[in-house]
């Protein structure tokens, strides 16, 4: 058994252990058991990266077994390591870790404390199996365990018919752009003749019918699947169309929202996309369509992280914007200014996150930003964290949300997918991200305390060690993570280099950020004010259509939803069974006639026998 | 012989267990669901040695058993093997141990009777699958019905009267124009030949020409299609479903269904290679239709066991899909989607059953919240309806997987569009699952007993089994050129 | 003795059978019934006898002596039928006799 296979080994162990003993685990027991996995696979993953950065080899590959094979193409159950899938399985199970220790001490007395675990257990087990995979449809395995894994945390208060309902959305919206990535993938295995991932990107190259266009008009091979993966990588990560479900997906426990709704498992679509980069270079259309619609919805998401109320909800519409980033830099071909800021965006998103749940327990399950207020004084050590955290978020120079946002935003300019306009694109979102950012500093730590004075903080998170320890790590590396450097150059083609670009791009994308917190000072005033004990959410039509995503989920509403459901209670009773049941009804019909005629009297047998003799006779004369 | 012996036994012991219900011998009571627990556990075994130990190459069909029947016909007693029918009876003799293990409380009438039905059933199946004569297989294809609709109609729910008429008819009309064709092979035979031959071997190679072939293709076409279920011929199935007891469900759904699947494959595709080509086309977008319409109807469904009856019309199109795709990746597709629909399907109705011995109701609204007293149930339950919506690890995800990349080889925009039975699927699945054990609990019920723990346990160990190495199956199709 | 033409005989042989039938049909008591029915079984007798003169054969009237055979053992079981029928039923009222309604 090598380290690699055993990578994901442990926290499936312990998920087994946590799901067939259940409730009959001690906290302590259940919570040794899965930290103490995930701390086995962070150690493990440490020691891979290690080796690969020592090793001459770029990779490091391990077979187990043949899953199945499609024809000539053999798809394995292997695993496969090179430096972009160890950035990813360092965030997993670092950030992993950190957070299953936050999460044992946070949810320590719910009644399902164990099969809280054993579902975060076996997210990370789908998650490392996604990041590891060979192959594409072992990294379609994964990506529908981490799908299934979502669901069911974010539905794990099942009671509440919200959670479910937000639960449902979420693994169904998601779905369908699985879909489009599994046509993608019966797509490229048509044309390519293989789901390999590595052959994938070296026949997408070197295939010479692949990106070639059969007619004139008609777009290539390479083009749809390039297209139809973007599909499923838009499902996964929340971008434009299919973005509605991340903020219902809140729902879920905090801890969920940190590990699976910000830091690792939207982030799948992005790798996707990175790691299919072979595909997506031969169609630069997609690219394009990629970068434009990461940048589109890092603005709407922008606009409508500011009309929140739910100090979770403005996260999860920033972290969508953060993927927006993202997906801007692979558009842009800055592959690896993407995946740099995907793993500083874990390490922070996970940072505020978590720090927001510290406070939301602490106000005992108060989210509404509106009923907080003046929390500097009263949680100084959550506060100085959710500081860093934001700071990280807006790009403040020399945190690592800094460097990697810079190198995003210093690629896009001379990028020959993206361009001028998306890097306008993205210096105004990096504006509403620092206004949005300041609106919910303000409103939750600054300006007067406006939850009741009396309330008693509960403190049971305060006094945990343990718990302040992992959201220090967070913090520490949500501020020199981006010290960091990650050498991509082996697996991600190179980036256009900007230095031909002006030189005025630096300093207005560095002083954007200060410019939206300047704005913020002074526009959100009251916020930060000390003297106004109560605010009222603004009611404007204007604010809550934004506050409700847009109008996204309406627009769904109406031309999906409701119809789907209408056609289906329309023909409720099955249109061919009608038809068939109709033979029986004209059959039934005839037997009614015909029985009517038996009506058992003598007379009128012999009278009809008797007139119908007679017809007989005249029809046999004339 | 061993063959003969499994059925002969199988319907003996039904016999037995008919006989010895309820009467003392030798100071104990016999109880009908011992003998026939009994009886299929060792004709399993029997079956499953004596193929492993046979010295025959099972890779193409290999006659086991020759006894003239019907001389001045020429009609024989002649049972074959290949890995298709020993993979079907396979599984048919493991649902039988699950559909008694189902029954076990909940038949109390006539329970001899019952039991006789049931075996009488599995040794009809049995026959289906291994019958290389075709007036045997029509005969094993009727011996097949009768206990069935007996079951449907004695021991069924409510509406079990229509349910079992409505069964019995679709399948009786559709079978007399597989008799039809089979008459009018025997007759083009003895045209070509010059003696009468009912054997499937020596149909093989009749040369018909173009439009004879397609209508006798169309006669069997349409008995296996009403059987599968493809739509438009699918409206019996939900009914006999519904009423059905449970382990009716699990039988229809189970095995029955595959029946049709077996003779597409075996007989259709097989002795009309030309027609059905030609005849592909439609039988694509019946399946795709069926794929589509059968997930869309599912999620429309307030009845527990109606909706996964849907959801097998669904799953069944991907058979009919993939069959007509006439591709290697696509033929191992539909194995192991047979295999596994068998196994999850079966696993379903099982459930249903559980749970219609706690609160006597199908009605999905009277469920809800049930993970909070039974969690056990509750995850079993996950995992079958993630089986039904094709989550990657379990069997029917490499079945429709492999059937749809094979497919999309020949059939691209009908792919696509079977695609959205994915969706589909999911839908149904949140559905079915959230419905029953998420939301708030309106009852409590007990969780799993022992005996329904080792049927659900054992169903979901051959899912993810055969999900993570399906190679298990799967080897024995390699190379198989249809 | 004059000769009567063959179509008033069968004139009148087909009155009587017309006057049979209806009274089969119309009539509700099964005595009557029985009673029409003689009707009509004489009926047919005159219509023999009627061929048989004009064809200057017996066969006609060996026919018509087969018929009152015939009739004879008829009206027995339909009298014991009758009987029973009263002891049953308390009634000779045919329609009370629907057993065989579909």
């Amino acid at each position: 058994m090598n380290l690699l296979a055993s990578l994901p080994l442990y926290p499936l162990l312990s998920f087994l252990v946590l799901i067939s003993f259940g409730k009959r685990l001690s906290w302590a027991v259940a919570s040794w058991l899965s930290v103490g996995a995930m701390g086995l696979s962070a150690l493990c993953s440490m020691l891979l990266v290690a080796q690969l950065s020592t090793s001459e080899v770029n990779v490091i590959t391990s077979h187990l077994w043949q899953w199945f094979s499609v024809g000539s193409a053999k798809v394995n159950v292997s695993f496969y390591l090179d430096a972009l899938s160890a950035v990813m399985i360092l965030v997993v199970t670092g950030v992993g870790f950190l957070i299953h220790l936050f999460a044992a001490i946070y949810m320590k007395s719910d009644e399902n404390f164990t099969r809280f675990m054993a579902y975060m257990n076996l997210f990370i087990v789908a998650m490392l199996v996604l990041v590891l995979a060979d192959n594409l449809v072992l990294l379609y395995l994964g990506w529908e365990g981490v799908g299934l894994c979502s669901f069911l945390l974010i539905g794990f208060w099942y009671q509440e018919k919200n959670n479910v309902l937000a639960a449902r959305k979420a693994f169904i919206v998601t779905r369908i752009g699985d879909t489009a990535m599994a046509i993608g993938l019966f797509l490229l295995f048509k044309s390519l003749s293989s789901l390999n991932i590595v052959e994938i990107n070296q026949l997408a190259q070197t295939s010479e019918t692949f990106s070639l266009s059969i007619a004139n008009n008609e777009a290539s091979d390479a083009y749809w699947a390039a297209l139809l993966l973007l599909g499923g990588a838009v499902g996964k990560s929340a971008q434009l169309p299919l973005q509605t479900w991340l903020p219902d997906a809140m729902a879920g426990p905090t801890p969920v929202s940190a590990l699976i709704h910000a830091a690792t498992m939207v982030t799948a679509g992005v790798y996707l996309i990175a790691r299919m980069n072979g595909v997506f270079i031969m169609a630069p259309e997609v690219m394009t369509y990629v970068a434009w619609l990461g940048a589109i919805t890092l603005l709407l998401a922008g606009v409508a992280a500011l009309a929140q109320t739910d100090i979770k909800r403005v996260l999860a519409y920033s972290t969508m914007s953060q993927i927006g980033y993202m997906m801007l830099a692979l558009g842009a071909g800055a592959w690896s200014a993407g995946v740099f800021h995907l793993m500083t965006h874990a390490f922070f998103k996970a940072l505020l996150f978590l720090t927001a749940g510290a406070v939301i327990l602490a106000l005992h399950h108060q989210q509404n930003l509106f009923k907080m207020g003046g929390l500097l004084k009263k949680l100084p050590f959550e506060s100085a964290l959710f500081f860093i955290g934001l700071a990280c978020l807006v790009a403040l120079p020399g945190t690592s949300g800094f460097f990697s946002k810079e190198a995003i935003i210093a690629s896009l300019w001379l990028s020959p997918t993206a361009g001028a306009s998306l890097w306008w694109c993205a210096i105004l979102g990096a504006l509403l991200t620092s206004i949005y950012s300041c609106r919910l500093f303000f409103l939750a730590f600054l300006g007067e305390q406006r939850f009741p004075k009396d309330l008693v903080i509960s403190d049971h998170l305060e006094t945990n060690h343990l718990l302040r320890g992992a959201l220090v790590v967070l913090a520490l590396l949500s501020l020199f993570g981006g010290l960091f450097t990650i050498d991509l150059s082996t697996v991600l083609p190179l980036s256009n280099e900007s230095e031909l670009s002006p030189g005025w791009l630096h300093a207005v994308a560095i002083i954007t950020p200060f410019i939206g917190i300047a704005f913020s000072w002074f526009y959100f005033k009251r916020y930060r004010s000390r003297d106004i004990i109560s605010l009222n959410e603004s009611q404007s039509s204007w604010l809550v259509f934004c506050r409700n995503g847009l109008g996204f989920d309406v627009i769904y509403r109406f031309l999906l939803v409701k119809p789907y459901c209408f056609i289906t209670q329309l023909n409720r009773r099955d249109l061919f069974d009608q038809l068939i049941m109709l033979s029986a009804w004209y059959v039934e019909i005839w037997r009614d006639v015909l029985s009517a005629s038996q009506n058992g009297r003598l007379r009128w047998f012999a009278g009809t026998f008797g007139l119908s003799l007679v017809g007989l006779i005249l029809v046999v004369i004339l | 012989m061993m063959l003969t012996f499994v059925i002969l036994g199988l319907l003996l012991s039904g016999s037995l267990a008919w006989y010895s219900d309820d009467k003392p011998f030798f100071g104990v009571r016999f109880q009908a669901k011992w003998v026939a627990l009994v009886a299929v556990i060792i004709f399993s075994l029997i079956f499953v040695f004596s193929v492993y130990l046979s010295p025959l190459n099972f890779q193409t069909l290999q006659t086991i058993a020759h006894v003239s029947w019907i001389n001045s016909l020429n009609i024989n007693y002649t049972l074959a093997l290949d890995h298709l029918s020993i993979t079907l009876i396979m599984l048919t003799l493991f649902l039988a141990l699950i559909c008694i293990l189902v029954s076990w409380d909940e038949i109390q009438e006539k329970s001899g009777f019952y039991y006789f039905n049931l075996l009488a059933t599995f040794a009809g199946i049995i026959g289906v699958f291994s019958a290389v004569d075709m007036f045997l297989f029509f005969f094993f294809w009727e011996v097949m019905l009768l206990p069935m609709t007996a079951l449907i109609a004695i021991w069924g729910h409510e509406k079990r009267y229509f349910a079992a008429i409505k069964f019995f008819i679709f399948t009786q009309v559709s079978s007399l124009l597989m008799l039809v064709a089979i008459i009018a092979m025997a007759y083009i035979h003895q045209q070509q030949v010059g003696d009468l031959s009912f054997s499937y071997q020596d149909w093989l190679s009749l040369e018909l020409n173009n439009e004879l072939a397609l209508y006798l293709m169309l006669g069997f076409f349409i008995a296996f299609a009403v059987k599968l279920p493809s739509v438009p011929f699918h409206s019996w199935l939900p009914d006999a479903h519904t009423q059905a007891p449970t382990a009716g469900s699990v039988l229809l759904a189970g095995v029955l269904l595959k029946t049709g699947a077996y003779g597409l494959i075996r007989f259709v595709i097989q002795l009309f290679p030309q027609a059905s080509e030609n005849f592909a086309p439609i039988a694509v977008t019946l399946g795709v239709v069926s794929i589509l319409y059968g997930a869309k109807m599912a999620f429309a469904q307030t009845d527990f066991k109606r909706l996964v009856a849907y959801s097998s019309i669904s799953h069944m199109g991907f058979v009919m899909l993939a069959l007509f795709s006439f591709n290697e990746i696509a033929y191992q597709g539909v194995i192991v989607t047979i295999v596994a629909h068998g196994l999850s399907s079966a696993a379903l109705f099982s459930l249903a059953g559980m749970i219609y011995q706690r609160i006597h109701s199908r009605n999905l609204t009277d469920m809800g919240g049930f993970w909070q007293s039974a969690p056990r149930m509750g995850g079993f339950g996950l995992a079958f309806a993630a089986a039904a919506f094709g989550l990657p690890g379990l069997a029917n995800f490499v079945g429709e997987f492999l059937s749809l990349v094979g497919a999309y080889q020949v059939f691209p925009v009908m792919v696509i569009l079977a695609a959205f039975g994915l969706i589909g699927s999911a839908i149904y699945g949140m559905v079915l699952f959230q419905k029953t054990f998420q939301g708030s609990s309106l009852k409590t019920v007990p969780d799993l007993s022992c005996r329904e723990l080792i049927v659900s346990s054992s169903l979901l160990m051959l899912l993810v089994i055969l999900g993570l190495y399906p190679n298990l199956l799967l080897q024995y199709f390699r190379g198989v050129i249809l | 003795m004059t000769d009567i033409p063959l179509a008033h005989v069968l004139i009148l042989s087909s009155l009587l059978f017309t006057i049979g039938f209806v009274g089969v049909v119309v009539r509700k008591n099964t005595l009557f019934m029985l009673m029409s029915l003689e009707v009509m079984l004489n009926a047919v007798g005159v219509a023999f006898i009627g061929a048989g003169s004009v064809w200057q054969e017996a066969d006609g009237q060996i026919m018509f002596m087969l018929i009152l055979t015939l009739a004879a053992a008829e009206v027995a079981v339909g009298l014991a039928l009758l009987i029973r029928m009263q002891r049953r039923y308390r009634t000779l009222d045919i329609d009370v006799l629907s057993k065989m309604k579909g």
